[in-house]
């Protein structure tokens, strides 16, 4: 199944006309799109207009292939299940968000390995044409880095100097293995006994 | 600092009482990833979709309006609800991933005497979000997701939620 998502804030047509038109051509495309509050009436495939979280993170664990705007939200939980992301950034002047960050994640995220771009409707539609070659990214862990979790506990607990922690890059982070679930909430839990 | 974790032995044992608050979709999901570093402290939530309380469990869970600054009426309704709820809650920590909500919790959370924590939306790559950068301003601890943001006068760096 591939699964197509714009989040709970706007419409964002430009990302699912493609998509419909794509799955018109060709017969047995099994897609599902949330296109949030828009006039647009997808014809070839299933659509929603908002699904309730626990249901969009259900059709992720589920898809084959996830593809969205940059929203963090959708990008981190499919990163979670180590789903393939075709994101395409909304565009400010096209009044599809409030300013150009999502280019500016979607530059950074691509470059950490974790999703592919398409710039534009064109690349898109080309992106479309072999889904199949998307590149899984490597599963991430259900909880933030080791070290900023680190940071927050010492931060709670109220120690009075946070521990000096070897310089991270986050895009070194992002390639190497994420901490395992287990051992990172024992070390912060045995911290915080 | 020997003062605040004196205050963490309240009559609660020495629980901290965290308020943890994020407006929809990605400041959410990037507040759920910091849970573990809340692992045996009394939190509270504060959002801004009534659907995220199946996410947390029976943890208290209050429900805000989202606003921006383009809608001063808007903000004025979420800033008593957020003042109401600091009073309510009365934390002694105060977390967020933005925005707007985020921004009153931390302001109103400041004056009642609780220590503050804004981190930036990992969505923000090439700046601050604009509520970031005023909040930064009087938060105990200020944080970006990204290193090439960080500012010896600004946000630090200390990891991100990935």
């Amino acid at each position: 199944m591939i699964f197509v998502t714009v989040g709970a804030q706007m419409p964002f047509d430009r990302l699912i006309r493609p998509v419909d038109a794509w799955a018109g051509e060709r017969s047995g495309s099994n897609v599902f799109a949330q296109i949030g509050r828009s006039d647009l009436r997808p014809r070839n495939i299933e659509w929603t207009a908002f699904l309730d979280p626990l249901d969009c993170r259900q059709r992720i664990s589920e898809a084959d292939v996830i593809i969205t705007h940059a929203g963090m939200g959708t990008i981190l939980t499919a990163l979670e299940f180590g789903k393939p992301v075709l994101v395409m950034p909304r565009r400010a002047d096209l009044r599809e968000t409030r300013n150009d960050h999502q280019f500016g994640t979607s530059r950074a995220l691509t470059r950490a390995g974790c999703i592919s771009v398409a710039w534009s409707e064109g690349e898109l539609t080309a992106a479309l044409s072999r889904l199949d070659q998307l590149p899984a990214p490597r599963r991430v862990a259900s909880h933030a880095s080791l070290q900023l979790l680190t940071a927050l506990r010492t931060f709670i607990r109220g120690d009075a100097v946070l521990p000096v922690a070897p310089p991270t890059d986050v895009l070194t982070q992002l390639k190497h293995p994420a901490v395992p679930t287990s051992p990172a909430e024992e070390q912060i839990e045995k911290k915080a006994a | 600092m020997a003062i605040i974790a004196h205050e963490h032995k309240n009559s609660d044992g020495c629980r901290a009482r965290i308020l943890a608050i994020a407006s929809g979709g990605g400041h959410w999901v990037q507040l759920l990833r910091l849970r573990p570093a809340f692992a045996g402290e009394r939190v509270a939530y504060v959002t801004v979709n009534r659907a995220y309380r199946a996410e947390i469990g029976s943890a208290p869970f209050y429900v805000v309006n989202d606003a921006t600054r383009w809608n001063k009426w808007a903000l004025f309704r979420l800033a008593l609800r957020m003042a109401w709820i600091v009073l309510r809650r009365r934390p002694n920590i105060v977390i967020t991933t933005g925005a707007a909500p985020g921004y009153f919790g931390v302001l109103f959370g400041r004056l009642i005497g609780a220590r503050t924590v804004w981190i930036d939306s990992m969505a923000n790559v090439d700046q601050l979000s604009l509520s970031g950068r005023k909040a930064g301003r009087w938060v105990n601890l200020w944080l970006t997701q990204w290193p090439s943001l960080a500012r010896s006068d600004g946000p630090r760096f200390e990891g991100a939620v990935l």
